[in-house]
């Protein structure tokens, strides 16, 4: 956790030392805040931002079921989509033994939208962005569902490592790779959403300097300049498809490696 | 309105579903359900598959060469470990792309 070294408002620190080049990572950058509080617990913008989620979800599903109408509002058509469709996301990859992961997978999912989502307004941070967060999570669900297998099967989970009907002599051979390939689940969940929302980031605060860059050179640069904020207003829709898409996909394959576990292949 | 006289009403299901098809929600919402569960296909655009692959391949390969590396800082034995896992490591990066499009009959089945 890396904050900055002499003043709270690290945004402004960033902003000014951008000087001639792009900072393209700056954006990153984690500061602490909440003044000499924040500072002595470590307690940084990635942080705050996940206690705007956690509070945001607990938001929508309190006030969204609260009118427990017939015909839902919107907030609660909201509440009641996201149920329906981590439901039937845990049902339809899972099996009928879905229904016990479902608090979960819905956790996390919202959790990962909302994050992703927070990110793509200004002045938000996107602690999804951090592979310290992704990494953390993938982790935990990866060590979930080995417990998860563990618990289903017992020891006789460990034949998920040599499947039946392999001759003995490759087992030297196909055990260690078999545990390699499970193993790299974790690296592979993590990386997939911390390079998507850090890509898609990168690439907005290049084309937004290189508005500002352009629109400073001058008349000839007005044109180019229009071009590249045009660019940036279609990232920013392509950005809310990424931001939904991979938090779907993170939880699809959390869904995928629970039905791995609870049926073993 | 002229459809059902004489006949039984139509269930309320099924006028939901006209509805839902008349407003052109019924069809938006079919993909997504077709989608769940089938690995191979999300991702949707050619450049995610083949993103998604060049992962898979090379978080295997990323994973064996940091186990090799490890082992060989603590037993001091530095090539060995490392010559040993990145040919498992390779072999683990195809065993995930396998793993995604290997046909599975058992998936649709249950």
């Amino acid at each position: 956790m890396a904050r900055a070294p002499d003043d709270d408002e690290g945004t402004w620190r960033v902003a000014a030392d951008t000087g001639g080049g792009i900072d393209a990572l700056g954006q990153f950058r984690l500061f602490t805040v909440f003044g000499p509080i924040g500072r002595s617990v470590n307690f940084t913008q990635a942080n705050l931002m996940m206690c705007v989620a956690g509070a945001m979800i607990l938001a929508l599903i309190y006030y969204g079921m609260r009118p427990r109408a017939l015909v839902p509002g919107r907030l609660q058509s909201a509440a009641e989509m996201a149920y329906d469709f981590v439901m039937s996301m845990c049902v339809d990859s899972v099996g009928p033994e879905g229904r016990r992961f479902f608090p979960f997978v819905f956790t996390l999912f919202l959790f990962l939208l909302i994050g992703n989502l927070l990110g793509v307004f200004p002045y938000f941070f996107t602690f999804t962005s951090h592979i310290a967060t992704t990494f953390a999570l993938a982790l935990f669900v990866v060590i979930m569902v080995t417990v998860v297998a563990l618990r289903a099967h017992g020891l006789h989970f460990f034949t998920y490592f040599f499947p039946a009907g392999v001759p003995v002599a490759l087992a030297p051979l196909l055990i260690p790779i078999e545990i390699l390939s499970y193993l790299s689940r974790i690296i592979s969940l993590s990386v997939r959403l911390f390079a998507n929302m850090m890509a898609g980031h990168v690439m907005l605060e290049v084309f937004g300097a290189f508005v500002v860059m352009l629109g400073a050179a001058g008349l000839l640069g007005i044109v180019p300049a229009a071009f590249a904020f045009g660019v940036n207003v279609i990232l920013i829709g392509f950005e809310l498809l990424v931001a939904v898409l991979q938090a779907y996909v993170f939880a699809i394959l959390t869904c995928i490696y629970l039905h791995d576990a609870v049926h073993l292949h | 309105m002229n459809t059902n006289t004489g006949s039984t009403p139509p269930s309320f299901d099924e006028r939901l579903r006209a509805a839902r098809d008349r407003q052109g929600l019924e069809s938006a919402a079919k993909p997504e359900d077709a989608r769940n569960g089938e690995p191979g296909d999300w991702g949707a655009s050619p450049l995610g598959v083949g993103l998604r692959l060049g992962l898979e391949l090379a978080t295997a390969l990323f994973l064996a060469i940091a186990i090799g590396w490890g082992l060989d800082r603590v037993f001091h034995t530095r090539p060995l470990f490392l010559v040993l896992f990145i040919p498992l490591g390779g072999a683990a990066g195809v065993l995930n792309i396998w793993r995604i499009y290997r046909p599975r009959p058992d998936r649709r089945a249950d």
